[in-house]
């Protein structure tokens, strides 16, 4: 089932121009946080995106996405991805679909997992897309394999590294980065997350979660910083809300940092801007 | 197999004699069988069929020497399953100086407690080839992270990964404990299936944080114990709420009563609740558990309580 290229066989990720997949060794970090704002920052400097998650044990992002209980339906060239707004300038795939029920679990061996996953890469129509987001669940296990396995025969792959600053997450995180380094992925860069609090009484910044391990981890590893997004409980009262986070809160602390990422990602990615 | 093929010619034999059944003969074959299978026989039918059935799969053994065994679990990652682990265990051997306690750590890929636990080092071989766990603030430890690098990632597939797991469970020299407590890794996959499946365990207790989406995971591995049927304690809500240093403000960051509500449609208690107090994570970072450098301050205060509420719901050891 490798693409050869020449016969561009509808369904698989031939219209897709850039991949990007969000990895993080250590559970909690924030990556469907971060997958789903940076689908919705990309979406806003005009740019069509598809999510595409593959956390089979804690599908998060149908339900940031208000998208929860939509149904999955199939055309000529397979399973047609979700799409979450009017314009359908976003469109998801999630195991949560595919339950019966939202709170079910899927407690299933790796074999399985990898078999739903190789689907999802293949039997999807995606159509035309400039980004797709890939939404990894923590760890270096099946889910991660099949889905860099099912993903390497199509545009060139970039990971983003997300870590909180604290020392037992920068640990867990440089065993991602080897694993990255491993499989040929080219990191684009790390992201710290809940990078400080703010107190909206006093504003003044606590380190709950420490400080500066990201970007130390950068710097050791020698992948580009792309910077600290602060924790903001706005933001996961909004997400929890499936509100459009950027839309609705331009003032909020961690919207510049978003910004910016979402900036630094399109500088990367040079062949789209025309 | 033998019962299957004896009915599928009883049936053979009866539709031949019938002669010439426009039905779908699948059918009326099935309608025969079932006027052919008797009580007794369809009573022997199902065992043999579970008999069958759970031939590929691993018996539940105890481990050697331990009494009891408490499984720290949630579906999400991150809401602070290695750190309450920790704090766990040495609250059950601060409320309780006699019990022998150990600190089972099976998140292969991310393993924390060499780090909170402040041990490194490659474990010893007993006599018996079994590897000795490594003490310190008297616990028994075990973990992934002593047989890898630090940097070294753990690629592994699911099959690998069990037969690691049988290793960390059964290659351990223990020796007599009251209580394992094992940190399991997040999601509801191959590590959890294979721990419950090949150990008998005493009891789950769920952490999670207020949030929603935490509490969606969590709720799944509520109910993925349930389908293994390992009895849940209750559930932890982790950094519930957290206060300004500076002005003493309370912020609910991530929510707040979440857990408590969850635990509401689950049917279970709250075993406790823990603030987000920034020196757990300090002392979590340094290799100082907050219950064993901090030991009359709130956090450990309500870690000891959790664990007077642990040992409270614990069915009676064994022998």
């Amino acid at each position: 089932m490798e693409a050869t290229g020449e016969l561009a066989k509808p369904g698989n990720l031939s219209g897709v121009r850039h991949i990007i997949l969000v990895l993080s060794g250590k559970g909690g970090v924030g990556k469907s946080t971060i997958s789903t704002e940076l689908a919705l920052a990309l979406r806003h400097e005009g740019k069509k995106v598809g999510i595409l998650d593959v956390d089979l044990c804690g599908p998060s992002i149908p339900r940031m996405l208000q998208a929860q209980g939509r149904a999955v339906h199939q055309c000529d060239s397979g399973w047609v991805p979700v799409f979450v707004d009017q314009e359908q300038s976003i469109s998801l795939m999630s195991v949560g679909f595919l339950l019966e029920r939202p709170d079910e679990a899927v407690v299933w061996r790796g074999p399985k997992k990898s078999a739903l996953i190789k689907q999802f890469v293949s039997d999807v129509a995606w159509g035309e897309l400039d980004y797709l987001v890939v939404d990894t669940p923590p760890g270096t296990s099946d889910e991660h394999m099949a889905a860099v396995e099912a993903l390497r025969p199509y545009r060139p792959l970039g990971a983003l590294v997300v870590t909180t600053p604290q020392a037992v997450s920068v640990g867990d995180v440089r065993r991602e980065l080897t694993f990255c380094r491993k499989t040929g992925l080219q990191v684009m860069g790390v992201v710290e997350n809940m990078s400080g609090f703010a107190c909206p009484h006093c504003a003044e910044c606590t380190n709950i979660f420490s400080r500066g391990g990201g970007e130390e981890l950068a710097r050791l590893a020698g992948v580009p910083f792309l910077g600290s997004v602060p924790l903001d409980p706005e933001l996961s009262r909004s997400l929890e809300e499936g509100r459009d986070f950027i839309q609705e809160f331009p003032k909020s602390p961690a919207f510049p940092a978003l910004a910016s990422i979402a900036r630094e990602v399109l500088n990367a990615t040079p062949a789209l801007l025309s | 197999m033998g019962t299957w093929q004896h009915l599928f010619l009883c049936g053979g034999l009866l539709l031949r004699g019938g002669g010439r059944i426009p039905a779908p003969l699948g059918r009326s074959r099935s309608l025969v069988c079932r006027r052919q299978l008797s009580g007794a026989d369809s009573e022997n039918l199902k065992q043999r069929r579970t008999q069958i059935m759970s031939r590929g799969l691993p018996k539940q053994k105890p481990i050697e020497g331990v009494k009891q065994v408490i499984v720290v679990a949630s579906g999400k990652g991150g809401v602070g399953k290695s750190t309450t682990a920790v704090n766990l265990a040495l609250a059950l051997s601060a409320n309780d100086s006699s019990k022998a306690i150990g600190l089972l750590d099976v998140d292969v890929y991310g393993p924390s407690i060499p780090k909170m636990m402040n041990l490194k080092g490659n474990p010893e071989l007993s006599q018996n080839n079994l590897m000795r766990p490594l003490f310190n603030y008297g616990i028994a430890c075990m973990s992934m992270g002593f047989l890898v690098e630090e940097t070294a990632p753990v690629v592994w597939r699911g099959l690998m990964v069990m037969s690691a797991i049988e290793k960390l469970l059964r290659q351990v020299d223990w020796g007599q404990l009251d209580y394992l407590v094992v940190d399991m890794p997040p999601g509801t996959g191959d590590v959890q299936l294979s721990v419950s499946q090949n150990i008998p365990i005493s009891g789950a207790v769920i952490v999670s944080t207020p949030q929603d989406i935490a509490l969606m995971d969590a709720h799944k591995g509520a109910e993925m114990f349930r389908k293994v049927h390992v009895p849940v304690l209750g559930l932890v809500q982790n950094m519930s709420v957290f206060q300004c240093p500076n002005c003493k403000h309370k912020t609910h960051i991530f929510g707040a009563d979440g857990a408590k509500k969850l635990a509401q449609t689950l049917d279970l208690d709250v075993l406790g609740e823990i603030p987000l107090y920034p020196s757990i994570r300090e002392t979590s970072d340094t290799g100082q558990p907050v219950v064993f450098s901090q030991p009359e301050s709130d956090e450990a205060k309500a870690y000891l309580r959790i664990a007077m509420e642990v040992v409270r719901r614990l069915p009676p050891p064994p022998e």
